[in-house]
């Protein structure tokens, strides 16, 4: 009976002459039955053509994400992204994997929430596991000062349609019974909740995103660096020199967080950017233990539970500037104090993995998604360390600047110019010092 | 990995007594040097990959503000010095 139906499903897939392989449970019966043999690459391996409509320089989660929504939302698909290593070998592949739409301040909430509503339908719209799993935020407060700035943040929140939920004491117990409740110094409170944020599993993110640009069309180049920008006598971008040759294009896209200042300095532009190194880390497996996401507010630790069993956590950044991606000895043990603070069992757990990565902290904490004062140039940076949970808005909002060449509403106040002009969108409140966002 | 600073008053200490603030690249301007050279100052940074100069503070040790010159790939340090003997020294900049 199943391989009639094979058969026929087969059959009626010639029909529609799909050259594209769609990942179902029906085309995991129909691989097995010859042996897992007939599984396609998720992607091609091309040759850059001399010219295209669209570069996106960076084929990590937001510049993947950006072609994809190019070719699928926009109709552009004659578009390239360059990657120097192999695809998500970045930043997408290096966080702590949560995603939330829990800010305060009218430049991020709208644009966060847009996020969080595309990774809802994610996995149906590109045809990937990415592992989206809401299991809820919880940002926990120790002080009346504190609870009032998260109930602050919740009515925000509400106010522009997100759910939000201020937890007391007894709530927080419910839900996490091993925290550390009567800490000496900084007892927990309560905190404040969102059901809708939780994680996802980031290399899927990007693996998902790349299929589907790649099979709308869009040319992924791996192994293939940036070295330069090449521009005629009014300024405007012709295309870019890179380890495989010159590539010409219309227009030049650069979605390298981290890097952001080197790949700007090709093209002369002064960026409001300072490179820093954040850390993360994940435990030996471990049965079911931390359910939701949990940020701790006397100490800037967050930690949630991967379905593996691995607790994954992380803090602070080191600090001081670092293109390395490895951190500093004195940040992992900074790390692991706070985590043992708010959760005692945590000094059995032992750590498995560290690691680094680099990314842009911009002057006010906020991303930036604009033009430049070149024609043709656009620019998509400045993540901080809060860059995994935007990336499909993040694309989204970048490839309708890239098409329209006009903002996306929800991404209209992460502008470049917003420093000079005094509408910074500083939501931590912490001024124009990039190590402490 | 920057994890021991040699500070030109109290020798070689740990990087957990420091605080850094950043670049010591950018010279303060004038108070009347207008609305672009301070936007300048204040907010654009050179970044640079490799060798830089930051303004480190020892905060738990003599308390003076430091010029630390090192590399960002590598964390190599090559020198640690007195903020204000390099103000001193004239060149404008942390040179």
């Amino acid at each position: 009976m199943a391989l009639v139906l094979c058969i026929a499903y087969a059959k009626v897939r010639r029909l529609f002459q799909d050259t594209r392989m769609r990942y179902s449970a029906f085309e995991i019966i129909k691989q097995a039955f010859s042996g897992n043999r007939h599984w396609k690459p998720a992607w091609r391996e091309p040759q850059p053509k001399p010219h295209y409509d669209v570069i996106i320089v960076g084929g990590g989660g937001h510049g993947l994400s950006t072609a994809y929504y190019l070719a699928k939302e926009f109709g552009i698909s004659n578009v390239a992204v360059l990657e120097k290593g192999y695809l998500g070998s970045g930043n997408v592949g290096r966080n702590t994997t949560i995603i939330r739409s829990n800010y305060l301040l009218e430049g991020n909430e709208p644009f966060y929430e847009f996020s969080m509503r595309l990774w809802e339908g994610l996995e149906q719209d590109f045809n990937y596991n990415a592992m989206v799993s809401q299991r809820g935020i919880v940002n926990l407060f120790h002080s009346d000062g504190q609870r009032d700035a998260y109930a602050r943040r919740g009515n925000a929140m509400k106010m522009h349609g997100v759910d939000a939920e201020l937890l007391d004491r007894d709530g927080v117990r419910k839900m996490m019974p091993y925290l550390n409740f009567d800490h000496a110094r900084f007892p927990i409170l309560g905190g404040l909740y969102q059901k809708r944020a939780g994680t996802a599993r980031h290399d899927a993110v990007a693996w998902g995103y790349a299929r589907g640009a790649d099979s709308r069309g869009v040319d992924l180049i791996q192994q293939c660096e940036v070295t330069g920008i090449r521009r005629d006598e009014t300024g405007r971008v012709l295309g870019v020199e890179t380890s495989k040759g010159f590539i010409g294009c219309s227009k030049l896209a650069l979605a390298t967080a981290g890097h952001t200042s080197v790949t700007g300095k090709m093209a002369g532009l002064d960026l409001p950017i300072e490179t820093h190194v954040l850390q993360a880390f994940v435990s030996e497996g471990l049965k079911p233990v931390i359910h939701n996401v949990i940020t701790y507010g006397a100490g800037h630790f967050y930690i949630s539970q991967s379905d593996k069993g691995g607790l994954v956590f992380g803090a602070d950044i080191d600090y001081y500037s670092s293109y390395a991606q490895r951190g500093n000895l004195a940040t992992v043990e900074h790390t692991i104090e706070e985590g043992v603070s708010l959760i005692p069992g945590l000094s059995r757990a032992r750590v498995l993995r560290a690691w680094g990565g680099v990314m842009d902290m911009s002057m006010d904490g906020s991303p930036i998604i604009d033009r430049t004062p070149i024609d043709n140039l656009y620019l998509n940076c400045g993540w901080c360390y809060g860059g995994f949970k935007a990336t499909p808005a993040s694309g989204f909002c970048f490839a309708h600047l890239i098409a329209k060449d006009e903002p996306h509403y929800t991404a209209r106040l992460l502008r470049l110019d917003r420093f000079q002009r005094g509408f910074v969108v500083d939501e931590g409140g912490k001024g124009p010092q990039p190590n402490l966002h | 990995m920057a994890s021991l600073i040699t500070c030109p008053h109290c020798g070689v200490r740990p990087k957990e007594e420091f605080s850094i603030r950043g670049d010591a690249v950018p010279v303060r301007p004038a108070p009347n040097a207008g609305a672009e050279a301070w936007y300048a100052y204040v907010y654009v940074r050179d970044n640079p990959k490799g060798r830089i100069q930051e303004y480190w503070h020892h905060a738990a040790g003599c308390r003076r503000w430091l010029v630390v010159e090192r590399d960002n790939v590598t964390h190599e340090v090559f020198s640690v010095r007195d903020a204000a003997d390099v103000a001193r020294s004239g060149s404008g900049e942390a040179a």
